[in-house]
């Protein structure tokens, strides 16, 4: 393009300040107002010892340049891959040089905020490697993956088939002859797809097959097999591997897709720790008991909901932050004033957002709370099985895949409200919550699909109540299910008794009706399932709100035992109390979202939710000054939260402008396609101007 | 020999039967209506031809081709953009396409892109507010492109409420121009559509300044960049606010005015006037002419919401027609002799989240036609001086276009979601569209505020009806149910049996008992108890929402009552009032307690209402994907691996694969930078140890 000027010219914002108040002084007096002490309470949510190695860790990650995140927003799939495999290549150098531990580096993934190519290794091949190898394996596979000599991924799911595994078409057939398995995709849809770190990066794969040995089918077995050359990177011969293309998030990683054509592997790639193929004879040797692995289980979902809780405290802070700075419309009924002048008001002081937004924090600390509780019960539940007993593993387990289905959901919608409450520049990637919207989506589809884990909790509940009615169940052994199912038994038609609002401010009023309300759902599910004939499927739409009201008074409990629990030293005064007042919000607010079930089951009385109501309108008033507080307790340093709009000082409109200036389209004065596509229509304008002027 | 570098290549294999058109064919097979009768009493019979003949110039244009938009970065995206555009305007003249032509063609290309704005924005405008001198030397180039414009309203710090805008307008009497300044940060044009690197005229909103006196935002249209070179004029900071969530085929700008001076013409004069010299400010005549343009906007986003879900649901009832999840012991489901796994689509808790958003597109489809309708009524209304009809429309728009947005945005994800892990991948078609579809929900309007226009006209027409001041007038709904309610405000619904839920009379008496009984509460607590509006905004909210639904119901209801047998045969009109009444009262069941409250429900009847739901997507569950089928979206709109019409979801998965630029080599580039030293790295780590 021939230019008579200097097209290379970024553009810059002139140096001009945004029209008063600016961020910091809104939020200095937002502060002002918290009745607790910010420091203390984030201690008592993360403990101390978390706190001090997040600030160590922070500081390194800011001075890497492979850990920078601003550039995540300008580039196309290819660069942030690119991009992504250096930070994982860094990563390893600084592991090594640091000697960081494991936790060290949850909270190196936690900061850095991105899914990378390698992270499958860690998530999955790691830890299947280690509990499905016998000692030749372990040696072999897991060590040297451990060292990164080979780097792996885990593929399960194929193009046809995800949750059910017993559905898997991929084959895996015994040869006697050679002590061999030959793998083999018998149709299109039998690809491995959607396999993390496969699609341009793994050598190795565990890969889930069914098993065949003399032609009999003895369904999915993992095995662990080479895939690409460690010399020169390419697919080894019988394999057809690849990326899946782009996604609606994470596409900082490789999904990928793998067929296998009778591809061979030897005898020793059939993980053998549990179940064994006999070399020669091909004698199946069946695995023993499997129950123990539910408690790891357990252990990875409480990581999840943690994760969710983690999510939606992110949600609220950039939300909240940027509310109390954002200004919309002058209220006229009570104006805002800035020395002496009537400004518009933050939209944080308008009740609808206050409900939006305080409820989500009080979602956040529930679910935060609810996770730590889920690995102190799995704790227990550790020794208690070591002992032989086995009688919390069913109702944690069954609590854990409902709460994990639960807490996703509600971080999912609770992210993505925050953004919307940021109005337009909620949809600015600069807002920090679009990539973090994009890449949490896939939380509500894997570790179980959502709406498939609800029936697995909710065929736990109607086990226990069949056996509560049959008298079969040993009342020594009491859990949080058979003490609410037993509850409701008692006395069926019982009512709440509350006759004013204030009345709800009460742990054990709201828990008994937390309580009622799942147990009428269980025996009607039950009636409709036993006496009424109604088949499984029929009553799916009741088996996933049994199962949601089940896990809402898992939730409730946590949050109110939590509180109990803590110990003066642990927890101040005045942090007790605002905790105590999120947690009644949690729980009302949690009620007045489903009132209609609490009212359907004769439990609450229309006069009792309208109390309700104006309850959850008077804790949003009652918390309102602390809602900055809550969210800074959070502590997101502003690297984490990569976002204009959620700042720690509040210089929202400032970091829009620096961030914009780095946009690429902002580098040039006129843009590459001009001279195509906009000039030959204008220049024709002038054309017709010159032509007239004739 | 080199070894082979080349792009990867499925293996010529096929599904595991049976295949996903073989599973389609036998849920087509299930109809009890005919698809095309339906097709063509939605969208008349010329609107189908129009498409039909529209579809396959679309396709096999270059500039059209879709097959690498879930591909392309940024940058190339908004090229491509440009060059559609270009190749857009060729084709218009080519064919001699029509507004309704152009219309189709951009849904169907479904995708924004920098040119749009000058027409639904920078256009409309200048038709609307420029006098005669400005036709001539704005709109007028503009229609013929050789001036492409914006309209920069929205500011870095003010959105929704233009009162607040900080740009200034002052005029300088000296030489009868105005000078355009932005006194903060906050004051930048922010989120202008076209403007970043696209326009070089723009429509400007600024307070106007008249020897020191204000006069609130008025609306001025100068030029921004060099004609010749494209290079922003002096004065001016132009460029591109980044990238968004979605909608990054469009340039959304930002621009900052340093004292710049546009001449006095520049100030659009139709209504208001500054004279030139003295300065002398003319007010506008009444501006409620122009709210009729507001519901005509509203309108055509309402319409826009049927045909989102419309599009979702079809993707996502086809997909759940061919995908296959497990075997249900009690009903297994059998191909020939054997044993299959079930269908997604036959699993209630799929029927529950799916069947639902088809009544939701039938519903506001129905809703964005008759709100046109009302439109042209109310300005052939307005031409005899009537002004009757518009408060209840202008107010029902706002609190509408809120409702229905909201509406399609839950749905399109609630489709993307329910198609699981593949609902995932870009190329479902539903992940870019949900991204491009999101910033509805805040432009012309933001949802989070405009409803309250709507709850202040309900509460009005309630005091007036109180007072006995209300004119009654057929078209206004609102006093309707309002009078009813006040007739007797202890009414209980009369149902006893849950199949009376299906009686539209029953239905929307009790969708009116509602609104109206929410109202009433409000005002009781503004007018009364001394509660603050503020204090009130969750429930103002609730009362617009229940006045919406009234509307949506009842439009849905009456539209049927009133197509002709000839219109609508016996099949179709039976099958959509199935859909009807499931849309009704799966709408209730959503927002149960508001029934509960004001005492219309009892708990009985709740259950009633529960039931009847489950009865009504078990009725209509057999015609699941005719419904979609009648939407008529063809494939390349779609453009979608699982929505496609002929089933084939995993084969075209594959052949979308394919085209992945990663593929395209067998080795990844970054193996050479970071794979291959990460392992040597580990390597040497060992090699080291074991010398120690």
């Amino acid at each position: 393009m021939v230019t008579s000027f200097n097209n290379n010219v970024p553009t810059k914002f002139p140096k001009l300040q945004p029209k008063a108040p600016n961020g910091p002084d809104l939020l200095q007096i937002e502060r002002s107002k918290a009745s607790f002490d910010v420091d203390a309470l984030s201690k008592f949510t993360y403990g101390e010892e978390f706190l001090k190695r997040k600030d160590k860790i922070l500081k390194i990650l800011e001075a890497e340049p492979a850990f920078e995140k601003t550039q995540r927003f300008f580039q196309g799939r290819h660069e942030r891959l690119m991009h992504a495999y250096e930070k994982d290549k860094r990563t390893i150098e600084l592991s090594e040089e640091l000697g960081w531990t494991d936790e060290d580096r949850y909270i190196v993934n936690l900061l850095y905020d991105q899914p990378s190519p390698y992270s499958l290794h860690y998530t999955m091949f790691l830890p299947t490697l280690k509990n499905q190898c016998n000692d030749e394996q372990i040696k072999l596979f897991y060590e040297r993956a451990l060292r990164h000599e080979i780097i792996g991924c885990y593929a399960q799911t194929e193009l046809g088939h995800g949750s059910n595994i017993q559905g898997l078409e991929t084959t895996a057939t015994y040869i006697p002859e050679t002590n061999e398995f030959e793998i083999h995709s018998p149709h299109l849809t039998s690809s491995k797809w959607w396999i993390g770190t496969l699609g341009k990066t793994a050598n190795y794969a565990v890969v889930m097959a069914r098993l065949m040995i003399h032609g009999k089918d003895y369904g999915p077995h993992p095995f662990c097999v080479q895939i690409r050359s460690l010399e020169d990177h390419r697919p080894l011969p019988g394999i057809t591997v690849g990326d899946i293309g782009p996604k609606f998030g994470y596409n900082t990683i490789d999904n990928g897709f793998m067929m296998f054509n009778h591809y061979r592997v030897p005898h020793i790639a059939f993980l053998a720790k549990f179940t064994q193929v006999k070399p020669g004879t091909g004698e199946y040797v069946k695995p023993v008991n499997a129950r123990l692995s539910y408690g790891t289980m357990v252990l990875t979902r409480a990581g999840i909901v943690n994760g969710s809780g983690l999510v939606l405290a992110r949600g609220a802070t950039v939300a909240i932050r940027y509310s109390a700075i954002r200004r919309q419309f002058v209220d006229l009924d009570e104006p805002r004033k800035w020395r002496n002048e009537i400004i518009e008001t933050p939209v944080i002081d308008y009740t609808q957002q206050q409900y939006r937004l305080l409820s989500i924090v009080a979602n956040a600390y529930a679910v935060i709370y609810a996770s730590q509780e889920l690995r102190d019960q799995y704790e227990v539940n550790q020794e208690q099985m070591q002992k032989g007993n086995f009688s919390f593993l069913a109702d944690l387990h069954a609590s854990s895949s409902g709460l994990k289905s639960l807490t996703t959901t509600m971080a999912l919608e609770g992210l993505e409200d925050c953004r919307r409450a940021c109005g337009g520049h909620g949809f600015s990637l600069f807002s920090g919550l679009g990539f973090a919207y994009q890449d949490y989506l896939p939380f509500v589809t894997f570790e179980g699909d959502n709406y498939v884990l609800t029936q697995q909790t909710t065929r736990y509940l109607l086990k226990t109540f069949r056996s509560l009615i049959a008298g079969k169940t040993n009342t020594e052994q009491k859990n949080l299910t058979t003490t609410y199912l037993s509850q409701y038994l008692q006395n069926p038609n019982t009512t709440c008794p509350a006759i004013s609002g204030a009345e709800f401010l009460n742990p054990e009023l709201i828990l008994t009706a937390f309580g009622y309300r799942a147990a009428y759902g269980v025996a009607q599910l039950v009636e409709e399932l036993d006496q009424n004939g109604r088949s499984w499927n029929s009553v799916l739409v009741d088996v996933a709100r049994v199962c949601k009201a089940h896990c809402q008074l898992v939730l409730v409990q946590s949050f109110f035992v939590r509180i109990q629990q803590a110990s003066e030293k642990d927890l101040g005064p005045e942090e007790r109390k605002v905790l105590q007042s999120l947690a009644y919000l949690f729980a009302l607010h949690t009620m007045e979202k489903d009132v209609a079930e609490f009212l359907v089951s004769g439990y609450l009385s229309a006069a009792q939710s309208k109390l309700l109501k104006r309850q959850v309108l008077d804790l949003v008033a009652l918390i309102r000054p602390n809602a900055v507080s809550l969210v800074d307790a959070f502590s997101f340093p502003d690297y984490f939260l990569a976002s204009a709009l959620g700042r720690y000082d509040g210089n929202v409109y400032e970091a829009m402008t620096e961030y914009v200036e780095k946009e690429p389209l902002n580098q040039k004065v006129v843009v590459d396609g001009y001279e195509k596509y906009i000039k030959p229509f204008v220049h024709r304008g002038l054309q017709r101007k010159n032509d007239s002027k004739l | 020999m080199a070894k082979y570098n080349g792009p990867t290549r499925f293996p010529d294999l096929p599904v595991k039967g049976p295949t996903g058109n073989e599973l389609i064919q036998v849920e087509r097979a299930k109809a009890s209506f005919d698809v095309k009768s339906l097709s063509k009493f939605i969208y008349g019979e010329r609107y189908l031809q129009k498409l039909d003949k529209i579809v396959p110039i679309l396709e096999s244009e270059p500039a059209f081709d879709k097959s690498r938009r879930y591909f392309q970065g940024r940058d190339e995206k908004i090229r491509d953009a440009w060059k559609k555009d270009r190749r857009f305007l060729e084709l218009a003249k080519e064919h001699n396409w029509d507004p309704e032509d152009e219309k189709i063609v951009h849904g169907l290309y479904d995708q924004p892109s920098p040119y749009r704005l000058h027409y639904i924005m920078f256009i409309p405008t200048l038709e609307g507010q420029s006098n005669d001198e400005q036709r001539k030397l704005f709109l007028e180039p503009a229609k013929r492109d050789e001036i492409i414009g914006c309209y920069a309203q929205t500011e870095l710090g003010h959105g929704s409420n233009i009162r607040g805008l900080e740009t200034t307008a002052t005029y300088i009497p000296e030489t009868n121009e105005f000078e355009i300044h932005s006194p903060y940060l906050s004051s930048a044009k922010w989120w202008i559509g076209a403007l970043g690197r696209t326009a070089n005229y723009a429509i400007i909103m600024a307070r106007l300044i008249i020897h020191g006196v204000e006069y609130g935002p008025h609306t001025f249209c100068a030029q921004i960049r060099s004609l010749e070179d494209h290079t922003p004029l002096p004065g001016l900071i132009i460029g591109d606010i980044g990238p968004k969530m979605g909608y990054n085929t469009v340039d959304n700008g930002f621009m900052m005015f340093d004292h710049f001076r546009i001449p006095h013409i520049s100030m659009l004069a139709k209504y208001a006037q500054v004279k030139p010299g003295s300065g002398e400010y003319v007010k506008p005549v009444n501006s409620k002419l122009s709210y009729g343009g507001m519901v005509h906007v509203r309108a055509s986003i309402v319409s826009e919401t049927g045909r989102a879900l419309a599009r979702s649901s079809t993707v996502a009832v086809r997909y759940a027609a061919v995908r296959r999840q497990f075997y249900d012991a009690t009903t297994p489901r059998k191909w020939g002799d054997e044993t299959i796994e079930t269908s997604v689509i036959d699993y209630t808790m799929v029927q529950y989240r799916l069947l639902p958003v088809i009544a939701n597109a039938y519903a506001l489809m129905f809703t964005g036609k008759e709100m046109l309708r009302l439109y042209h009524l109310n300005i052939e209304a307005m031409k005899q001086g009537n002004f009757g009809i518009l408060a209840d429309l202008h107010a029902t728009s706002s609190g509408l276009k809120s409702l229905t947005s909201f509406m399609a945005v839950e749905g399109i994800e609630e489709c993307r979601r329910s198609c699981g892990g593949h609902g995932y991948s870009m190329f479902s078609g539903l992940g870019h569209f949900y991204n491009d579809y999101l910033p509805t929900m805040t432009v012309e309007g933001d949802n989070n505020m405009i409803y309250q226009q709507t709850s202040r006209y309900l509460l009005k027409t309630y005091r007036d009806v109180v007072a006995g001041t209300a004119q009654p007038s057929e078209h206004n709904l609102t006093l309707t149910y309002l009078a009813q309610y006040m007739q007797n405000p202890k009414a209980k619904c009369p149902a006893a049996t849950a199949t009376e839920f299906l009686n539209p009379e029953v239905i929307l008496t009790a969708f009116g008992f509602r609104a109206a009984a929410g109202i009433a509460k409000v005002a009781e607590q503004i007018d009364n108890q001394g509660r603050s509006w503020n204090d009130a905004l969750v429930d103002l909210h609730r009362i617009s929402r229940a006045h919406c639904q009234y509307f949506i119901v009842r439009t849905f209801f009456v539209a049927l009552q009133h197509a002709t047998d000839e219109g609508l045969g016996m099949a179709e009109r039976k099958v959509l009032q199935t859909v009807a009444s499931l849309f009704a009262l799966h709408l209730m069941e959503k927002d149960l307690s508001d029934f509960v409250l004001c005492n219309y429900l009892s708990p009985e009847q709740l259950d009633m209402i529960k039931q009847q739901v489950q009865e009504l997507l078990k009725i209509i569950r057999p015609d699941a994907v005719a419904l979609v089928d009648a939407f008529a979206i063809p494939d390349y709109m779609l453009n979608s691996a699982l929505g496609r019409y002929d089933g084939n979801a995993y084969v075209a998965l594959t052949k979308m694969a394919e085209q992945e630029p990663l593929n395209q080599t067998q080795v990844v580039d970054a193996y050479e930078t970071s794979i291959k030293p990460m392992r040597e790295y580990a390597l040497k780590i060992r090699k080291d140890l074991s010398k120690l």
